[in-house]
């Protein structure tokens, strides 16, 4: 895995091995804002920034841990670390972009607890990235999150002009819809890097 | 199942609330990444939700402790480093245990750190009340957790793999519904889980004419 070239990684990531429909990642996010388009796009967008720079910071923090050996800090370091990259988002964006900041509201400090984040670090130190390959993942990642969540959000828009039995409506549709997303990018397995 | 409208819980109700009544997989819908990746089969499920559950022990025991230490502006990152001492020891507990469950779960057992139901239950529980009462909370938590895994793994693995616990169930004639154990499967199965649910729930108030929603929500 180590040698994958980096298109292959992005492709793999954004599309066979998307992070939300086939590694369950992410998911609080992508059933909670997936409502409405136009909340979908600036939640992905700061997603991805944020896993950016996760990984970047994880990929320093790991060659730290592993050349202290202490390797048992590796999670409670990594976890602090995508905790205070949160809080600094959060200040540039109100300093620079006021409204982007109201926009997003209370989804941004949330990013905290998206798993999303936290498995592009630990997946990149189990796979053993580069730091090339680290970026380029995490961009892949950002951007398959992005995709998953407007196309969810683009059924869920056209779905509400439908009439839907009682019983369906809420969380289980929002699973029976997302499964059949995930049975789509199905089709992509084998793209880039594969397994 | 429990008395609802009762003033003053009593410990069982405290209980019975993580399992039955905010069951955290069917009725909060938390901690999906967990509750999806991992089931692929009944093991799997039950170790996962025995991790989980020693970690949401741990961290109510501790943030219950130090709730009147813990400043109010750092609580929620205390809480986060609390969660991710517990979730080391688990890591490396499991890595001792068994190596191969160790590499079947991979790296969601580190992911439970960022796992909601165990910052919500330190947030919303363990930091308001007393060591006994958010223990047995936690417990009652955990249990609904690992019951909810368990729901969902026990069905993939059936028709996923024709087996459950790994022994094989149909006889070798059976064809297994490969998606199952594929990411399709785990959002088909928890959909199919919640309809059930919802089904149970609507049904209580018109108990006139279930029989033919039955229909629909037995369709996965």
């Amino acid at each position: 895995m180590a040698d994958a070239t980096l298109g292959q990684i992005f492709l793999a990531t954004v599309l066979a091995n998307n992070f939300v429909l086939a590694m369950f990642l992410g998911l609080c996010p992508f059933i909670g804002v997936s409502g409405r388009l136009n909340t979908a796009l600036p939640m992905g967008a700061a997603t991805s920034f944020v896993m950016l720079v996760a990984s970047l910071c994880a990929y320093g923090l790991n060659w730290l841990v592993t050349t202290f050996e202490l390797e048992f800090l590796r999670l409670i370091s990594y976890i602090v670390i995508i905790a205070s990259a949160v809080q600094l988002v959060e200040m540039v964006l109100k300093k620079y972009s006021p409204a982007l900041f109201r926009a997003l509201g209370i989804y941004l400090p949330l990013i905290t607890t998206n798993c999303a984040i936290l498995g592009v670090a630990l997946f990149q130190t189990a796979r053993e990235y580069s730091l090339a390959q680290a970026l380029v993942f995490s961009l892949g990642g950002g951007a398959g999150f992005t995709l998953a969540l407007l196309l969810m959000a683009g059924l869920r828009e056209r779905l509400n002009l439908a009439s839907v039995p009682n019983v369906v409506q809420g969380t289980a549709l929002s699973l029976m819809l997302a499964g059949l997303l995930s049975l789509a990018f199905m089709g992509f397995a084998g793209l880039g890097a594969g397994e | 199942m429990a008395i609802p409208g009762q003033k003053q819980l009593t410990s069982m109700d405290e209980f019975l609330e993580g399992i039955w009544k905010q069951n955290p997989v069917f009725v909060m819908v938390l901690g999906l990444c967990p509750a999806l990746a991992v089931t692929v089969s009944a093991v799997n499920a039950l170790a996962m939700g025995a991790a989980t559950t020693f970690v949401l022990l741990g961290s109510a025991l501790l943030v219950s402790l130090m709730r009147n230490v813990i400043p109010k502006e750092v609580r929620i990152a205390t809480y986060i480093v609390i969660i991710a001492t517990f979730v080391t020891i688990v890591d490396y507990l499991i890595a001792a245990i068994s190596l191969e469950l160790y590499e079947a779960l991979g790296a969601f057992i580190q992911l439970i750190v960022v796992n909601c139901i165990i910052l919500g239950r330190a947030e919303a529980h363990a930091s308001k009340h007393a060591p006994g009462r958010a223990v047995i909370n936690a417990l009652g938590m955990g249990l609904g957790f690992t019951i909810g895994l368990f729901a969902l793994g026990s069905v993939r693995e059936i028709f996923g793999a024709g087996t459950l616990f790994g022994v094989p169930l149909f006889g070798p004639d059976f064809q297994p519904w490969v998606v199952m154990v594929l990411p399709p499967g785990g959002f088909f199965v928890l959909g199919a889980w919640l309809l059930l649910f919802n089904w149970w729930r609507n049904r209580k108030p018109a108990a006139s004419e279930p029989a033919n929603v039955v229909r629909e929500a037995s369709h996965g």
